[in-house]
């Protein structure tokens, strides 16, 4: 692997930004195109575009395949939660406007945000878990032969 | 302040149409051209100079805004992964031994020196229909 050194190079320089890029995506979905489903899959693109140039035990190194499956769990339930509470504030499954009574808009706009944040971990996090599952198969050309 | 808005107009919509053309003739030389190495090339530089010169084309039509910024954002973004896809795609055909027309490569390791021919069959064309 040590002869990618320009693709090293700026897979460096690009996580970072492409992570930023994502939480804007996830955060500021409510203003401009963009949410949940969107940003987990950018989120999930740093992940493995570091993956496919610096290869799958490093990857695997920074982002453990037991955390990724724990968070695709973790999402859902986020998602699941703010139905429930909803419901238990006695309105209906994801009636954000309950959680404020006096300003329905305010609990509109954080239950819109926390329902996001659920499913962009979800999507990040199965992204990657797929990713996982198709790079740890055995290569069909072997590395010595590029 | 009509002569200000015809230069940005003028200006900016000289550098769109430049940029598209310089998309289309990169296009056509995607098609037209006979091996992947020219093909390559040709996709390869005038996507640059025209992805630079449409963004700075509207860069002008969005004066000194929020969208500029985001343009310069995606003009800078796009100016380091273009190429660097660019060289990802000719650097495996490379070493996978897809060499260019009459020429060899040297991989030299340590005191070790190889040369790798071009193989014949690595350049195989469709029959072109085409009257000669």
């Amino acid at each position: 692997m040590r002869h990618h050194l320009l693709l090293r190079v700026i897979t460096k320089l690009l996580v970072g930004p492409i992570i930023l890029f994502a939480l804007y995506v996830q955060f500021h979905g409510d203003y401009s195109p963009g949410g949940g489903f969107q940003a987990g899959v950018i989120f999930a693109v740093a992940f493995i575009l570091f993956g496919i140039v610096f290869g799958l035990t490093k990857v695997k190194q920074v982002f453990p395949p037991w955390i990724v499956h724990k968070l695709a769990a973790l999402g859902v339930l986020i998602y699941a939660g703010t139905g429930i509470y909803s419901l238990m504030l006695g309105s209906t499954f994801l009636n954000y406007g309950a959680f404020t009574p006096a300003h329905p808009e305010h609990g509109q706009h954080w239950g819109i945000l926390i329902v996001e944040l659920g499913v962009g971990i979800t999507v990040a996090a199965v992204m990657v878990a797929i990713y996982y599952a198709f790079a740890a198969r055995p290569p069909v050309i072997n590395d010595e032969e590029w | 302040m009509i002569a200000l808005d015809w230069i940005v107009g003028i200006t900016s919509w000289a550098s769109i149409i430049a940029g598209s053309a310089f998309m289309v003739i990169g296009a056509i030389g995607t098609l037209r051209f006979p091996d992947f190495w020219s093909r390559v090339h040709a996709v390869s530089v005038t996507d640059s100079a025209g992805m630079l010169l449409l963004t700075l084309g509207m860069c002008i039509q969005g004066g000194f805004t929020l969208i500029t910024v985001k343009l310069v954002l995606i003009g800078i973004f796009l100016f380091i992964t273009g190429p660097t896809a660019t060289h990802a795609v000719a650097n495996a055909a490379l070493v996978s031994g897809f060499l260019p027309r009459g020429a060899d490569r040297t991989i030299v390791s340590g005191e070790k020196k190889e040369i790798i021919k071009p193989k014949a069959t690595s350049r195989k064309r469709k029959p072109s229909k085409a009257k000669k």
